[in-house]
């Protein structure tokens, strides 16, 4: 039971009050890059979900039985880094081979977040905040919800954006900027749930 | 002290030595043996990633190649003697080239044709032509909204006195001008010494004239005129067939309303 409390409170955490994208300002670049259209949203969404998740884990694993007996706990940037570039190669060349047609669906979003800072950003912060590996796995998998969630709202925008009469200097990048920050602001009312 | 050293230059050490092997390892597991042919054809490819063939670019276009037969002669730049080197690399026969163009089948300028109101804000072709059948007096007619000249990649196309004109030299027949326009004004013809009309109204003579004074009227004058036997009028339009065309100009001379144009 407690466990079901804990995942959901870390649900509420990881989705809504400290949202990756809106609150936390991680993971700009795909959220600004792959956000035209809602499907490669979800794709993209999918895809940061799986590494995410995947990579709390090995990064849990290195961190309580390496870095810590070693007493070498500041080499946590390099050696996630390191972790997280190879564990996505790894994890492209095994859905290539046995997943094509996953693979194809995921396509060039698998690549692009080897060196994707919401991927590090949830593995350093599940060190710091000395998460157990059930919390870990839990927070990991929300903040990617949450980064879905946001993607696919500002696609959702974007598409309408499309079709509406903009002023010349505004379209484009320059009024995709002011609705993320339109929605990051929306997302500042969740901060008052928190606990 | 050593061991301040040693330890982290250890850890990570083995973390990337670890890594390393499994991605060695893996990669002669998980090992995709691609085609080697596809590589030879991307290479012979334009590049352009224009996607006038139907696919996502000249990769997935040399994809399908190989793999699903798809026809050498669907990319829009291939030349007789770049389809000839892919056609033996494939060792299939080549079929025969033809080079694409843009033609413009409206000749409804501001002065000939005018509007029958004002479209404000949007300034796209499709949500125009959604609007009832659009701003200009003639239903079939280029609105000169400009959607064609946004899509083109090549700049080859510009709006000049309220409609569409195609710049020849700069347009590589992608097609995609073509496919935007929702008035189908725009067809893709042989690029070579050809006639097209300049119109594309279904509309009876009469009314034509009434909105317009440089639309086809269906008269069948070039019809008639035409020694390759290649204009039929249909639908109150001549239609020409671009097998048959020869390019030899009568039927412009003798139009009436200098709807045939010969393009060089």
């Amino acid at each position: 039971m407690s466990y079901l409390k804990e995942f959901l409170s870390l649900a509420v955490l990881g989705v809504l009050i400290e949202n990756f994208v809106l609150v936390k300002f991680y993971g700009i670049c795909p959220f600004l890059g792959v956000s035209k259209k809602t499907d490669t949203a979800l794709g993209m969404g999918m895809a940061v979900t799986f590494v995410m998740v995947l990579a709390s884990l090995l990064t849990w694993l290195v961190q309580h039985y390496i870095l810590v007996p070693l007493n070498v706990e500041y080499l946590q940037t390099i050696s996630f880094i390191l972790l997280i570039a190879a564990l996505v190669q790894f994890v492209e060349m095994v859905v290539a081979k046995l997943v094509p047609s996953l693979y194809n669906a995921l396509g060039i979003y698998l690549p692009l977040i080897t060196t994707n800072c919401a991927v590090l950003g949830v593995t350093l912060i599940n060190v710091q905040r000395e998460y157990s590996l059930f919390q870990t796995l839990s927070f990991s998998f929300w903040s990617a919800m949450g980064f879905t969630l946001a993607i696919f709202l500002f696609a959702g925008v974007r598409e309408r954006l499309e079709t509406s009469n903009i002023p010349k200097h505004l379209k484009g990048f320059p009024i995709a900027l002011v609705t993320a920050s339109l929605i990051a602001m929306a997302f500042l009312g969740f901060q008052g749930l928190s606990f | 002290m050593i061991n301040e050293i040693l330890y982290p230059a250890l850890a990570i050490g083995a973390i990337g030595l670890f890594f390393g092997a499994v991605l060695a390892i893996a990669s002669i597991i998980f090992r995709i043996d691609r085609d080697e042919r596809i590589d030879k054809i991307e290479e012979i490819l334009p590049g352009a990633n224009c996607g006038g063939c139907g696919f996502a670019g000249c990769s997935a276009f040399a994809k399908a190649i190989v793999e699903n037969g798809a026809r050498i002669t669907s990319c829009n730049l291939m030349t007789a003697e770049k389809a000839e080197k892919i056609a033996t690399i494939m060792g299939v026969e080549v079929g025969e080239v033809v080079k694409k163009v843009a033609a413009i089948r409206c000749k409804g300028t501001c002065d000939s044709c005018g509007n029958k109101c004002e479209i404000y804000g949007i300034d796209d072709c499709q949500t125009a032509a959604a609007l009832g059948t659009g701003p200009k007096n003639c239903e079939f007619g280029c609105m000169g909204l400009g959607s064609c000249a946004k899509v083109c990649s090549e700049n080859g196309i510009s709006i000049i006195d309220g409609i569409a004109v195609i710049n020849q030299e700069n347009c590589i027949g992608c097609g995609k001008c073509a496919s935007v326009c929702p008035k189908n004004i725009i067809q893709m013809i042989p690029a070579k010494r050809i006639a097209y009309v300049k119109c594309s109204s279904k509309d009876k003579g009469v009314v034509v004239k009434n909105y317009c004074s440089a639309g086809c009227i269906g008269c069948k004058i070039c019809e008639k005129k035409c020694p390759k036997d290649a204009i039929n009028v249909v639908d109150n339009l001549a239609k020409i067939d671009y097998d048959k065309c020869v390019g030899c100009g009568i039927c412009a001379k003798e139009c009436p309303k200098g709807v045939i144009e010969v393009i060089k």
